[in-house]
Formats: C-alpha cells, sequence, structure tokens
C-alpha cells in the first residue's frame, strides 16, 4: 500500500467517486464527483478503472507527497500545478516520485478539479462507494495532515498520454430537457426562462448552485403549491421569488419547488464547472432529442481512450531538460574486442 | 382499482426514467396507490429497469438506456397499470418510537397545537392515538414523511425557516410528521423530539424504515427520554413489530 500525505488542503478537498447509485428510494442521492466527466478522462489517461477514488478539489488544490512513486492526472477545472518545481500539464499522465511534492494550485478556469493517482484511493468502502456525501454525513473534507491510503500504480512505466478535453469551463448554452413539471409553466413563462441570460450566482456548492438574472419572471401557473416528488441531478428548481436553482450529483432526493426541466448529463458539468459570474442560457430538446444523447459512463470511457494521444515534449519546454540521462547505452567502442 | 383516483401520468424524468404521477396532490388514496405500484414495479423485473423508488404520490422507474429504451419501458408500465392487482394495504412492520414533548424538547409544540386547535396537552394525545405510515422517504437519507394525522393538524409551513434542528426531532406540517435527519433549513414546526436515528450511513443495513410501516409515537417524561438517549443498546428506545 502506498500513503499519500496532505501537506496543506484548500477548503473543498473530498475523496470522490461515480458515488452511489440505486439508494433514491432510500432517500440517498447518488453524490460523487460534482464533475464525473473528469473521472472518466483521468480513468482514459491512466487506462485505470473509472470506479477509482480520486481527490477532488473545489477552487483550490493543495500539496501532497507519496511514499512510493506513482502516475497521476490532473482533471477538470485547470489548476497549476508542480512536481518539485517542475511544472505539470492538465489532462496528461504525470509522474510523482516518492517523496517528491505535488504542489496543485487554484483553479484558473472551471470549478471543480480532480487529482487521479494511477492505484486509485484505497479507502473503506461505504455502500459499495468511497465518495464523501457530506449533507448524507458520509466521508469529511480532507485536512492538512491527512493521509490516504492508494493503490499501487499498476503500470508505473506506461508511457504517458495526454488528451484534449471539451471545453466545459466557460458556461454558454446548456440543453434541457422537459419533466414532468414542465406544463405546471405556462408557454409565456417557458419562452421567458429560454430567452434569459443568466449569470451564475456565487451561491452553490456540490448540492446545486443558483442562477441570477435580470429578465422577466416565470413562474408556474399555480405558485408554490405543490406536492413534494422525486428529483433527479440536473433539474431546475424553480423557488418562489422566481429564481432558478440547478441541482447537483449532492441534491435531495424529493422537494417540493415546482421544475421547469432539467439538463441532460452531458450538458451537467457545464454547470458545475461555471464559476461566479459566468453567463449560462438554456435551450430545449425535444425528449426524443434528450434521449439520444444518453450515454453510459463505460462508452463515454471507451470513447475518451481512442482520443488519448501519446504525450510527446518538446525539449525546449523542458525546463529540467539536463536531469534526464539522455544517453544510455554509450560505449568505448571496443566492447566487442575486449575479453 | 381506485375509480376516484385520475388516469396516472407518466412523464419523463431524466433521460433514463420515467415518473408515473397518480394525483398532483396528496391523499392517502394516491399515496397508497404509489406505494403499491412500487412494489408492483419492483416485483415485475422489467428488462433494464435499474431502479425503482417511489414518492408521496409518484414512481419513478429507472432505467439503462444501454439496455432498453425509455417506449420499451413505458409499454412495460403502462402493461402493468392496466394490471394494477388489489394489493395488500396493511403494514408490514410497526414502529413504536419514544418521544419527549417537554419544552425544551418541543419549542413549538404550542404554536402547533394552537393552530390544530388544541391545547398541548390535547395535540399529544392525538399524536399518540393516531398510527401514522411511512408515505415517502426522502430529501435526507433516511429521513420519512409520516401522515396523515387528523385534518385539524392541516396546518401549513411557517414562512420563516429554522435554521437547523437537532436529528431526530419530531416536526409537523400539512398533517404529516417527519422525524428529522437533514443538515438544512425547514419550514416545518418543532414539536418534540426522538432519539431515534432512521440512517445509520456504517451499519450494514443503513435505513431504518420503509415506505408502508406503521408508527406509533409514545410520549415520554424529559427524564427517561435522558436515559433512553444515553442507552446506546437500542436505537432512541424504538421496537419493531413485524407484522406480516
Amino acid at each position: 500500500m502506498v500513503q499519500l500525505t496532505i501537506i496543506s488542503a484548500g477548503q473543498g478537498l473530498t475523496v470522490q467517486d461515480l458515488g452511489r447509485p440505486g439508494w433514491k428510494a432510500q432517500g440517498l442521492s447518488t453524490g460523487g464527483a460534482a464533475d464525473p466527466l473528469a473521472l472518466l478522462e483521468a480513468a482514459a489517461l491512466l487506462g485505470t478503472s473509472p470506479a477509482q477514488a480520486v481527490i477532488e478539489m473545489m477552487g483550490f488544490g493543495g500539496r501532497f507527497k507519496a511514499d512510493e512513486g506513482t502516475r497521476f492526472a490532473l482533471t477538470g477545472a485547470t489548476m497549476d500545478a508542480d512536481v518539485d518545481g517542475v511544472r505539470v500539464l492538465p489532462n496528461s499522465t504525470s509522474f510523482l516520485p516518492a517523496g517528491a511534492t505535488l504542489t496543485v494550485g487554484a483553479a484558473k478556469a472551471g470549478v471543480y478539479g480532480y487529482l487521479a493517482f494511477a492505484g486509485g484511493i484505497t479507502t473503506p468502502l461505504i455502500m459499495d462507494s468511497r465518495a464523501a456525501h457530506l449533507t448524507a454525513g458520509i466521508g469529511k473534507r480532507l485536512q492538512a495532515g491527512d493521509t490516504l491510503p492508494l493503490g499501487l500504480d499498476p503500470d508505473r512505466m506506461r508511457a504517458p498520454r495526454k488528451l484534449r478535453v471539451e471545453d466545459r469551463f466557460s458556461g454558454g448554452t446548456v440543453r434541457i430537457m422537459p419533466g414532468p413539471q414542465t406544463d405546471f409553466f405556462d408557454q409565456q413563462a417557458l419562452d421567458a426562462f429560454t430567452k434569459t441570460t443568466f449569470h451564475r450566482s456565487p451561491r452553490g456548492n456540490r448540492q446545486g448552485i443558483r442562477l441570477e438574472h435580470s429578465g422577466a419572471e416565470f413562474g408556474t401557473k399555480d405558485g408554490l403549491n405543490h406536492v413534494s416528488d422525486l428529483i433527479v441531478p440536473g433539474d431546475i428548481q424553480v423557488t418562489g421569488a422566481g429564481v432558478p436553482y440547478v441541482l447537483l450529483a449532492e441534491c435531495q432526493t424529493i422537494g417540493g419547488y415546482p421544475r421547469i426541466g432539467s439538463v441532460i448529463p452531458a450538458d451537467l458539468p457545464k454547470i458545475a464547472q461555471a464559476t461566479p459570474g459566468t453567463t449560462l442560457q438554456f435551450r430545449f430538446l425535444t425528449l426524443e432529442e434528450a434521449d439520444a444523447t444518453a450515454q453510459t459512463q463505460a462508452a463515454k470511457l471507451r470513447q475518451l481512450a481512442q482520443m488519448c494521444q501519446p504525450m510527446v515534449r518538446d525539449p525546449h519546454d523542458i525546463a529540467d531538460l539536463l536531469r534526464y540521462q539522455l544517453i544510455s547505452g554509450a560505449t568505448s567502442g571496443d566492447d566487442l574486442e575486449r575479453p | 382499482m381506485n375509480t376516484s383516483l385520475p388516469e396516472p401520468e407518466l412523464r419523463p424524468l431524466g433521460v433514463d426514467g420515467i415518473l408515473v404521477r397518480f394525483a398532483r396532490t396528496l391523499t392517502e388514496a394516491a399515496n397508497a396507490r404509489a406505494l403499491a405500484f412500487c412494489e408492483q414495479a419492483k416485483n415485475a423485473s422489467i428488462a433494464g429497469v435499474t431502479e425503482v423508488a417511489s414518492s408521496l404520490v409518484s414512481v419513478r422507474v429507472g432505467f439503462d438506456p444501454h439496455v432498453t429504451n425509455r417506449n420499451s419501458v413505458t409499454q412495460a408500465v403502462t402493461k402493468l397499470l392496466a394490471s394494477e392487482q388489489a394489493t395488500q394495504n396493511s403494514p408490514k412492520r410497526l414502529w413504536r418510537i419514544p418521544v419527549a414533548f417537554g419544552p425544551t424538547y418541543a419549542p413549538q409544540l404550542g404554536e402547533v397545537a394552537a393552530l390544530a386547535g388544541l391545547t398541548p396537552e390535547q395535540a399529544v394525545a392525538e399524536v399518540e392515538a393516531t398510527t401514522v405510515r411511512v408515505i415517502a422517504i426522502g430529501f435526507a437519507p433516511g429521513q420519512p414523511y409520516l401522515g396523515m394525522l387528523p385534518s385539524n393538524w392541516n396546518v401549513p409551513r411557517q414562512s420563516n425557516l429554522t435554521d437547523s434542528l437537532p436529528r431526530g426531532a419530531l416536526i409537523c406540517a400539512v398533517r404529516q410528521l417527519i422525524i428529522w435527519a437533514a443538515e438544512a433549513p425547514t419550514g416545518w414546526r418543532h414539536i418534540g423530539q426522538t432519539a431515534f436515528r432512521v440512517y445509520l450511513p456504517e451499519a450494514t443495513d443503513p435505513f431504518a424504515l420503509e415506505p408502508g410501516d406503521a408508527v406509533q409515537f409514545s410520549a415520554v417524561s424529559d427524564s427517561d427520554f435522558r436515559d433512553i438517549e444515553a442507552n446506546t443498546d437500542t436505537n432512541g428506545g424504538a421496537t419493531c413489530e413485524v407484522l406480516r
């Protein structure tokens, strides 16, 4: 077993994986990574299982050290990183030698960055998952001084790879689908909603984010007098004041506010990764169009794995070029002649 | 089977789910039908269906879109609805849960009693006399919505939210009770305190209650309640009797 030490940590570090599906009936939402696509990207790069647990870093990273060398990848929000001062590129595999310090800084684009190690984090499973679900009392925020067990890197010598990722860090148009309460809103309200430009409010967390706007109101025909009903991540709740909240991985399972529609899973990372102030607009898909976007995580992972490319580094970009053993196998030229 | 209810509405709920809604307002009949259909849908083992969950008046049938599709699941659900059986509606289990109703444990009991046209003593007696059912589990893990109390308990949520409540708080609104398990503000009023934990994340069986379970509350003195709280051998002094 490898031990990872967290030397310092930002405020929003937790262990995450793809969460705990299947407990909705018991009131426990799936939870897991706020941007699950980043976990699939990391798995594609490292050639590992997407079920492995990673460190999710909201807004800011930390400093880390492992007692055995291991490959790792940084995906999701773009965060500056280095290993003992040598820059590490995002969305590619890198090597953290035993005892070296990996420093991950503030997010420059996006909200949630992910640090995945090739052996995965191997904390005990709780209900088949290692994901912290803080509102459900599972797991905790990581702090300086904490240690985490990692699995051994199964393939330390695997050639480094890189991946060009989908830009989901700059807002834009988000596709939504109709839900069970869309027809609680009249056409005028639906039109007002899709014509409005929203800004991601500073208020938001893994449960959901609030959207602000200065456009027309779009309440339901009969106000807030609705019976509470089941929720899925992506649902857009509209509260009394016409303020929409988009629900994320760690949302509650039942809610009473009417929901105008639901962000399709393929576009939900755009919501999770929108920094405060980012502009967002919504466009309704028909049910058929929305269903056609459904993709299993396994299928997405296969697609990403095919997109990974070998990493060829330009020697000009290698700051520590002289640290590398550039020539090996040189001889004095008379080896074969010697006895 | 129940002619007083409208035709169930089938609606999409996510790219991998269908919501079957039995009513747009909460009634005991609609809830009973939702819980019965949830059982029926679970037992039907529809191909590609991954998860069946109920709420107050509806059931979500979740499916794997790579194994099946919305049309096939819709057809299977429609067929099931046509063959809805007169299911056994009696509870499978009866829970008895102690509650402290002393002033420190029940800061809003007087307020709710007044709204229900009762004295606090009468309110406690009515809660004790009503066998409620778990009509839904949700919002927070394992958290039960319990109903229905007599019609004089149709007390609205308060407009000012209470920021936080202790775990196990017995709270009340719109003829329902909740044993509180969330860390969130709420508009429901705090009328008693249990030491019952609805959810134990590290236990093999983490969730105590199931939709359909019957629950009776019994008032205990504040000092007895403190003894119950201190005793970790039981879950808040609750007992569970298997009925069928």
